[in-house]
């Protein structure tokens, strides 16, 4: 890893000089973006810098409490970003529990499938590996989940007489409930899926990107990227249908009813 | 032994009802809009969280899986839904469904039920809901929409589902409507059922 060229601070000046010169043309057209655009990028050169120093400190003190503490920490912010996403919400706990269960469960499966079966890194919780990982895992099941649940929930309610007409004919709650069920694991995957398709032609994947700045030869990058894609594609598929399946049965109850009462 | 028998059952805002219905009878729910006619309905059918007991032909509908009742205990919302872009994939037999009996013709079954009048869709709920042949059906405004000639079509097979020794619980907005069928007839209230008195 050491065929990269490395960076100081002072080669991003030319670079963040691009970004004044648009801020120029910006206050010269009176587009009003000159207050986000100052906000967005100290924004983004605090967070990336605190997060380079977090993980600087991650990866020397590689102790298996703190990396499994960061990940759980990612995956409750990861569950009350799902949470947050969707528009009809389920109210108490279930809103925010069944998004983080469903997540708490692909993510870590598909990470640990990833750390065990492929990179092997030793020992298995060396940071660099586990935690951009998961990242990676996480951030697109929580686009799948969050994505399925608020489907669920509004095809529910949007077809609500469909969905009454076939219980009060004495369909049990899982046949009533099928279309909306294949309807919201469909919107739940289709995202990853159709990333899948682009990538390679239409969009080249960052992680794999940067390992190519980084050096690594593409042939040895691209395995890397399919390696994520798969398991990216794994626990999100896992995600999306336990979450949405959690979802049904909250929807529903013992007697086959239609609880619409328990959204908020 | 009453046939279906409704003892105090209750489903927040409706106040504890009991009802009883013998076999071939027809009884009506008249009472103004929001008194919680359909609420009591969908209350029988378990279709709502509800406590109370209720009975078919002395036994007690926690003895059914909720399917298994609904089969028997058949409820139709006074808007019902469809789920398929035509009519016959909701039917289990769509040959043998007595479309003629209600005025509809043979190829209403394959047109869009979005192009189909309101009046055609509650028709063909009506033949869906009677379709598995429910012991008791829970009608909901079942001729809202309907001109005189099809209620008369709709009623005449209401008659003939209660020869074959059904029974029928009508929430009716018509009074002579009520009066033509009922054995019957009771009133909701804001959420509170009133005998109305026995006739026939």
């Amino acid at each position: 890893m050491t065929d990269y060229i490395q960076l100081g601070y002072l080669d991003l000046l030319p670079a963040a000089l691009l970004v004044i010169f648009n801020a120029g043309l910006s206050i010269l057209m009176q587009l009003g973006l000159l207050r986000v655009l100052a906000v967005s990028v100290i924004r983004m050169v605090i967070q990336l810098s605190l997060i380079g120093l977090i993980l600087t400190w991650l990866f020397d003190s590689a102790n298996p409490v703190f990396i499994l503490g960061i990940a759980l920490v990612m995956l409750l912010l990861a569950g009350r970003e799902a949470w947050a996403r969707q528009d009809k919400k389920f109210s108490g706990i279930w809103g925010y529990g069944i998004g983080t269960g469903a997540m708490l469960m692909a993510a870590s499966l598909a990470t640990a499938v990833g750390l065990g079966s492929a990179i092997r890194p030793d020992p298995w919780y060396m940071p660099q590996y586990a935690i951009p990982m998961l990242g990676m895992i996480l951030g697109n099941c929580l686009t799948g989940i969050s994505l399925g649940l608020d489907t669920l929930t509004a095809t529910a309610l949007r077809e609500r007489q469909a969905i009454e007409s076939r219980l009060a004919l004495g369909q049990p709650r899982l046949i009533a409930l099928s279309g909306v069920t294949r309807q919201a694991m469909r919107t739940g995957m289709m995202p990853i899926i159709n990333s899948m398709a682009a990538t390679g032609i239409i969009s080249l994947p960052g992680m794999m990107t940067g390992q190519i700045l980084a050096g690594v030869e593409p042939m040895q990058a691209i395995q890397y990227q399919m390696l994520i894609m798969f398991l990216i594609f794994g626990g999100t598929g896992l995600g999306v249908i336990t979450a949405v399946g959690l979802g049904i049965l909250r929807l529903t109850d013992q007697r086959h009813r239609l609880r619409l009462d328990r959204l908020q | 032994m009453p046939y279906l028998k409704i003892q105090t059952l209750t489903a927040p805002p409706l106040q504890p009802a009991s009802l009883t219905m013998e076999r071939r009878e027809c009884v009506t729910i008249q009472g103004p809009s929001g008194s919680g006619k359909s609420l009591f309905l969908r209350a029988i059918a378990d279709l709502d969280p509800n406590q109370g007991t209720v009975q078919l032909d002395g036994k007690d509908r926690n003895d059914f899986t909720a399917p298994k009742w609904r089969e028997q205990v058949g409820y139709l919302a006074a808007e019902p839904g469809w789920w398929l872009e035509t009519a016959r994939p909701h039917f289990k037999n769509p040959v043998e469904v007595p479309l003629a009996k209600l005025h509809l013709d043979k190829d209403i079954l394959d047109r869009p039920l979005l192009h189909l009048s309101t009046g055609e869709r509650q028709r063909l709920a009506l033949l869906r809901a009677m379709e598995p042949e429910p012991s008791v059906l829970l009608l909901d405004e079942p001729t809202a929409a309907l001109d005189p000639e099809s209620t008369q079509a709709v009623e005449h097979l209401i008659r003939s589902f209660m020869e074959r020794g059904g029974a029928i619980l009508l929430v009716s907005h018509d009074a002579e409507q009520s009066a033509r069928l009922a054995d019957k007839s009771y009133r909701m209230e804001k959420g509170q059922l009133h005998t109305v008195g026995g006739s026939s």
